[in-house]
């Protein structure tokens, strides 16, 4: 295609980072050295100019991993290299948080703001950071540094959190929780200093599954043991005995022991896992590639399960999907990793290589014949892109806006073909339904709630961390197996299921961890967050700073989303100021409208759910009266 | 697949190539063969950057290969051609290794464009003035045409040849019977039956020969048997090659009357201007399109004061000599049109109206038109004579590039200006810059010249100075020019009126220069 | 040379008359929309089924010649059994579907829609705007002085076009216009994120040293008038921009020889605006920089040159 380019042009060290990314150019047309004796006679596939498009996001982060942040010359350049516009490269680059578009230092601290670290103190830590460094944003240190206010973390049961990242040829990432504002100063200076260590520590698994020494674990019975690095360790823990069984079961039986199994998505939408598995297995006649997604983009604020899994069980993971590829069909598998998780991303390369040698993934599998092979792709900070269908069109190079539905996923994916995404956890219980049967699984929980859950317990509570039962329990008992409300304060609300989730009451306590359970009561499992806010909390401003989390966050695609979201976090604003526009009654009903016109008409779920847990808590007191 | 061929109609018929893309976009392949990588050849799958004036040796290389690869459409040829036996024979020398050398394209590229243009399902090859503009070029259409003809891709939904005019009414303008041997509808002037129905309906004898073309009448004026011209909406001073020629020619008429728009270049040697309304927006008629669509102009502002619309001004000088025509009004004319002309009777006023158009041929008023023409061609037993193949050689241009001048010149569109610009240049064009003379970086190098500074641009004929532009859709030794900007560049000084003789078009897409340092930078 | 080949003074007879490929059968569904069924071929949209019916949907981000983006919401309407409204604009018809088009719940999501874009948007250019208000008696006025809007200063960077964003509703149009749906330049794109979304060339550089190739298409699928003409825009500016006063004439481009059909737009007899119309086969309302901006030549009154 005919592409223009601004005259800006890239540097070396771009250019450099680009072709590492991409490999070198092959003609001048696409970048490379001019060679007049073909360049000036032929040139090939320019309608196919933008064919790799999919590689623009990891592109992108190379150069943001290099140089700190992507110049007019870089994006000029990796338009160049990939055939497309610099005008929808940089929409790409601008969609994304992580990215910077305009020149920044080249250490910068993420400090957490969100609900969870509010409850432990974050507003305390920016408060300190901005007397001693300056604003946010602002380059300090000399203007080799900078500190930003970021959204959740997850890492919530370590609150409050901030991760800190430096650019350069080896760029590094290392969080740090529970943070102070001398710990995060501390980070930065050894970031400008060049001493952050090159690996990202490992997080203490103590700190994150207070039941790690249980034997009743299945879920998390890995965790934190050597299994997350090795995988003859792996093995010896009945790791790939249960994609050996399946690819010798075949796919039809596989995807009915996982239909039996009643297993539901555990990434808040709770759709039968089985179903999909089915639709894409009765498509694979058509001869369309199919692919296999795990959603590890965990942006939920108050979720972190799938992080601890990915970082201490991540062949588990592998494994899933592996066996999701034998009931699909699929060859091609992606892990769409949220960008703020380095040790996780860490982890799951290591484990991918490792299979990979070992014959787990590639042409082979196990020589049973079975060709299978996964992609990593991280995220670069931007909450939608959980949205599945926005997940697809970030791995394909687009801005991560979700797409109208149908057609669904299972129909027409990634890239448009028949693709099945599933959920970290969701994935990880599936080597146990293999082991032990669908049936078997179907009877561990309470009716339709079948399997074990891991739950995210934070905020005011006196042992924080992953938690993992059976379905069955009351919210009462696992709040009294993570010790109870932290200190002396007394529970106020418990916030389920997270930012798209609903608040409950003291007195709700009793309600079942279930599906039905929650759904009776007018809220939902979600993700599995349960956090606790006790009396000393003010919960408006807590209200207020999840509408702010979705004002933030919201992709701006549609309109009810994009000016919903704007104007219910400015009608909350009034409400907490006490400052409404007439009465406080006719503010709550205006939020109500709007909430409904959210509900009813926007694209995803993020729209639909971004009024829910204001909603939960207008219908449970009397905040603004 | 599309094999668009001496055409950069990406900047030249934009809204076509809006078509061309859905169509890529659709599956579609494109093919583009063109001196320079323009922006149409960047859409392209593959890119041919064969040496201006090598068409035929790559179009008979191309029908070569073809038929060596048994890829030819066997049973078209044999229902509906002529001469391929003598065409086969005749493409024999024009072997891959030989069109490699004078093309310059590599030879498995040109056998790969073959084999995809004779297997396409459907194929539209489509030209520009990158092949008429040509000292050769009926030639060059003709090697063409053979490849349709080989492939059976012509009379087919979807595939055929199609020369993509440059002016919104050349197709009406020949339509119409401005034609030196034709009448209104492409009737021959020399088939006495045709003229006898014209010479009936006209109540006189007309002459039984054909006219001059404008190179012919150059011609004339040179050897002094035409002294007298009425111009109609025409700049030649600035638009024939070789211009000087023509505006020496020109003012040593005896009498010349120029009715146009402006007061061009052409209408300042001018006896007598009178001045005429723009057809477009302040006339009533219709104009014929590319894709021989006969559409309806409108009337939508009026004229400036004491600008008329071209029929009245002839309404009244036939007048002044003595016959009353009455009152001038299109639609009348266009109905006197549809009755002599056969392929345009069905298109009333009111059926183009509520068909938004009609492409001829269309016979009758229940005749919807044609989308696409020689159908024929398919019909078993075939419908009309048979059509034939032609046997052209390989020519290189007239001017040729040697030590003393050793760049190749050709000139072409920008999509924002038009022809001599006296339309274009009237609007604030963000896109427009000055004229320069683009050239490969490396020819910058070789030369000693930098972007922006200006150069003595020489031909055998002439020489102008032009600011250097690097383009690196040119190779080293040549170099691109529009004739957009004659008060800037006088391209026209440059170019040479080497005249193909079928057509009495120019070769202005080859010319030879050289680069001289200018010394007032 | 055969003997049976065309001679050029005889007429070439006539043949079969050509004609296109039948478009393939589409089978017809039946569905209900607001209790009156309508049967319609399969592929058609709920909007084609609802104007089938004489039904007058509102839409902003939809139109006929591009890929439906589904993003400005003010279409949807209720499908029996689906969790949330659905848009009409692009949701596929299936047989046995019912559907209401004016229920409660979709009175007030196109409402809260219409409040939330003109609370937000300057929208007094946009045709649209004032009867979809009324119809919907949206009150955008009620969230307030202080909301966060989309007001920025007005771009004026080059003599054909001007941009207000305070005006851009964020439908897409332009974009698709300027991308796959016509002309396949990509000068803009949509940048940034949520409210801060925005219509963008790449680090917001002024159009003339972007891709933009002025072909107008963008400003030919507007529908609040963000994008304008700068003629238009001027004459705003000075109070003297009267449709009243204006009459459209179709003709066809004077440059090239594809054939386009141009809307002239005359005031005063002088052409204030050139358009083309959306259901025209060749241009399907695009045009390129001659056809849409080069009809100033018929302004310049003819002076001899020196």
């Amino acid at each position: 295609m005919d592409i223009h380019f601004t005259a800006d042009q890239p540097s070396v060290e771009e250019k450099a980072a680009v072709d590492q990314e991409l490999g070198s150019p092959e003609t001048s047309w696409d970048g490379g050295r001019r060679d007049v004796q073909s360049d000036g006679r032929v040139s090939f596939g320019g309608h196919d100019a933008g064919s790799h498009r999919h590689k623009l996001l990891p592109t992108l982060h190379a150069v943001q991993a290099r140089i700190g942040w992507i110049s007019p010359g870089a994006i000029n350049y990796i338009s160049l290299r990939l055939g497309l516009p610099p005008a929808e490269v940089y929409g790409v680059a601008s969609f994304y948080h992580l990215f910077s578009l305009a020149e920044r230092p080249p250490v910068v601290a993420h400090v957490c703001e969100d609900i969870a670290c509010m409850t432990r103190g974050s507003e305390e830590i920016c408060s300190k950071l901005e007397s001693t460094l300056g604003p946010a944003g602002k380059a300090c240190m000399v203007g080799k540094a900078a500190w930003l206010r970021s959204p959740c973390l997850g890492l919530c049961e370590r609150a409050p959190a901030a991760m800190v990242s430096t650019s350069g040829k080896s760029p590094r990432e290392r969080v740090l929780a529970p943070a102070t504002a001398e710990g995060v100063e501390q980070l930065l200076r050894d970031g400008v200093d060049g001493r952050l260590p090159v690996e990202p520590d490992e997080l203490s698994v103590k700190a994150s599954v207070p039941q790690a020494a249980s034997p009743n674990l299945v879920l998390l019975r890995r965790v934190g043991k050597a299994s997350g690095t090795s995988l003859d360790e792996y093995r010896k823990t009945s790791g790939y005995e249960a994609l050996r069984k399946a690819i010798e079961m075949g796919a039809e039986a596989v995807v009915r022991e996982v239909i039996d199994s009643k297993l539901l998505g555990r990434g808040g939408a709770a759709f039968p896992t089985g179903k999909k598995w089915e639709a894409l297995m009765n498509q694979r006649k058509q001869g369309r590639p199919h692919y296999v997604i795990c959603n590890a983009d965990e942006s939920e604020p108050g979720t972190f399960k799938d992080r601890v899994v990915m970082e201490g069980d991540p062949f588990a993971v592998l494994e899933g999907m592996t066996i999701a590829a034998v009931a699909t069909g699929a060859q091609k598998g992606y892990i769409y990793l949220r960008g703020e998780y380095p040790f996780a991303a860490e982890r799951l390369t290591h484990a991918i290589h490792a299979a990979r040698k070992a014959g787990l993934l590639g042409e082979d599998i196990l020589g049973r014949g079975l060709r299978f092979d996964i992609e990593l792709r991280r995220g670069a900070g931007a909450y939608i892109c959980g949205e599945e269908t926005a997940l697809f069109n970030s791995i394909e190079g687009y801005r991560g806006e979700p797409r109208n539905k149908p057609p669904f996923p299972t129909v027409a994916g990634l890239f448009r073909q028949p693709t099945s995404v599933n959920n970290v956890e969701t994935l990880v219980n599936v080597p146990e339904i293999i082991r032990m049967g669908g049936a078997a699984y179907a009877k561990i929980g309470a009716g339709n709630s079948a399997g074990y859950r891991l739950w995210c317990v934070c905020g005011h509570v006196a042992r924080p961390g992953v938690y993992e039962t059976p379905f069955g329990g009351t919210l009462r008992e696992l709040i009294q197996m993570a010790g109870g409300v932290a200190g002396n304060g007394r529970l106020q609300a418990v916030l389920l299921g997270g930012a798209a989730g609903a608040f409950v009451a003291p007195k709700e306590l009793d309600v079942p961890l279930t599906f039905e359970g929650t759904r009776a009561i007018g809220a939902t499992l979600g993700s599995g967050v349960v956090m606790l806010f006790d009396d000393s909390v003010d919960l408006r401003k807590i209200l207020l700073r999840i509408a702010q989390f979705f004002r933030d966050e919201t992709c701006g695609q549609c309109v009810p989303c994009r000016v919903g979201v704007v104007r219910q976090q400015e009608t909350l604003e009034r409400l907490v100021a006490r400052k409404p526009l007439g009465t406080a009654g006719t503010e709550v009903r205006m939020l109500r409208e709007m909430g409904q016109a959210m509900r009813d008409a926007s694209i995803c779920g993020l729209g639909q759910t971004a009024s829910s847990a204001l909603e939960s808590a207008l219908n449970r007191w009397s905040l603004f009266s | 697949m599309i094999l668009l061929w001496g055409s950069n109609a990406r900047e030249t018929h934009p809204i076509f190539f809006h078509h061309l893309l859905r169509g890529l976009h659709n599956g579609a392949k494109l093919y583009a063969i063109d001196p320079r990588r323009t922006s149409s050849a960047q859409w392209a799958d593959a890119w041919l950057g064969l040496d201006v004036g090598t068409d035929i040796a790559l179009a008979n290389a191309m029908g070569r290969e073809i038929i060596a690869a048994g890829l030819e459409h066997k049973w078209f040829i044999e229902h509906s051609t002529s001469g391929f036996e003598e065409y086969k024979k005749h493409v024999q020398k024009y072997t891959l290794e030989r069109a490699e050398r004078e093309t310059g394209v590599p030879g498995e590229v040109i056998r790969q464009t073959a084999h995809a243009y004779a297997k396409a399902g459907r194929a539209e090859l489509c030209w520009t003035l990158g092949i008429t503009e040509h000292h050769n070029a009926v030639d060059n259409v003709v090697s063409l045409i053979n490849l349709a003809l080989l492939t059976g891709h012509v009379g087919r939904y979807a595939s055929g040849v199609n020369p993509l005019r440059g002016q919104n009414n050349v197709q009406g303008g020949g339509d119409m019977g401005a034609i030196p041997d034709r009448f209104p509808g492409f009737q021959h002037v020399e088939n006495d039956e045709i003229r006898a129905k014209y010479e009936a309906a006209y109540g006189r004898k007309l002459d039984p020969k054909k006219g001059l073309n404008l190179s012919d009448m150059f011609e004339a004026m040179e050897h002094g048997t035409m002294t007298c011209l009425y111009v109609l909406g025409e700049n030649p001073v600035d638009s024939e090659a070789d211009r000087n020629r023509a505006k020496r020619l020109m003012g040593g008429l005896e009498f010349m009357v120029v009715q146009d728009l402006f007061y061009t270049e052409t209408a300042a040697l001018a006896d007598v201007v009178l001045p005429a309304a723009a057809g477009w927006c302040e006339t009533e008629g219709t104009v014929t399109s590319s894709e021989r669509r006969v559409q309806r102009v409108r009337a939508a502002v009026p004229p400036p004061p004491g600008v008329r619309d071209d029929i009245e001004i002839v309404y009244d000088l036939a007048r002044r000599m003595g016959h009353n025509w009455g009152t001038p009004k299109a639609e009348c004319i266009w109905d006197e049109m549809r009755q002599l002309s056969p392929m345009h009777g069905g298109m009333s006023y009111k059926r183009l109206e509520e068909l938004g158009g009609i492409q001829w041929p269309c016979y009758d008023e229940s005749h919807p038109g044609e989308i696409f023409l020689h159908g024929r061609l398919w019909a078993d037993p075939l419908i009309g004579p048979r059509a034939p193949f032609s046997c052209v050689e390989q020519e290189g241009p007239v001017d040729t590039v040697d030590k003393e001048y050793p760049i190749r010149l050709t000139t072409g569109r920008r999509l924002d200006s038009y022809n001599t610009n006296v339309q274009s240049g009237r609007f604030a064009s963000p896109l427009r810059r000055e004229e320069t003379l683009d050239i490969s970086p490396e020819d910058g190098t070789k030369y000693g010249v930098r972007e922006g500074e200006k150069v003595r641009v020489s031909s055998r004929r002439g020489s102008v100075i032009a600011p250097i532009r690097f383009d690196p859709g040119l190779r080293p030794g040549l170099a691109f020019l529009t004739g957009h900007f004659h008060d800037q560049v006088a391209t026209n000084d440059l170019t040479i009126d080497a005249v193909d003789p079928k057509s009495g078009t120019s070769e202005f897409k080859a010319t030879a220069i050289r680069i001289d340092k200018y010394s007032a930078n | 040379m055969s003997d049976l080949a065309p001679k050029a003074l005889i007429p070439v007879p006539r043949g079969p008359v050509p004609e296109a490929p039948p478009p393939r059968k589409r089978a017809m569904m039946e569905l209900k929309i607001d209790g009156q069924t309508v049967s319609v071929p399969e592929g058609s949209t709920i909007l084609d089924a609802a104007k089938k019916l004489g039904i007058d949907t509102p839409t902003l981000c939809f139109l006929d010649t591009l890929t439906p983006v589904n993003v400005c919401r003010v279409c949807v309407v209720e499908l029996e059994g689906s969790r949330t409204l659905v848009p009409a604009c692009s949701r596929k018809a299936e047989p046995g579907m019912s559907i209401k088009t004016d229920s409660e719940r979709v009175r007030l999501s196109r409402r809260l829609v219409l409040e939330f874009l003109a609370s937000s948007v300057d929208v007094s250019t946009a045709p649209q705007f004032p009867g979809y208000l009324k119809r919907y008696a949206a009150d955008p006025e009620r969230f307030g002085a202080k909301t966060e809007t989309v007001k920025q200063p007005v771009k004026v960077d080059n003599d054909l076009y001007v941009r207000d964003y305070s005006k851009c509703i964020l439908c897409y149009k332009c974009v698709e216009a300027c991308g796959v749906d016509a002309q396949n330049t990509f000068a803009i794109a949509v940048a940034g994120r949520g409210f801060a979304a925005h219509i963008s060339t790449e680090f917001d550089t002024p159009l003339t040293d972007s891709a933009c190739v002025y072909c107008g298409n963008c400003i030919g699928v507007c529908p609040t008038g963000a994008l304008m003409f700068k003629s238009e825009y001027e004459m705003r500016q000075a109070g003297t921009w009267d449709e009243s006063r204006q009459t459209q004439a179709d003709t066809i481009c004077p440059y090239c020889g594809v054939g386009c059909d141009l809307t002239v737009h005359q005031q005063d007899g002088k052409i204030v605006k050139i358009t083309s119309p959306l259901d025209h086969s060749v241009t399907h309302g695009n045009l390129c920089i001659k056809g849409r901006f080069g009809y100033r030549f018929v302004e310049v009154e003819a002076k001899p040159k020196k």
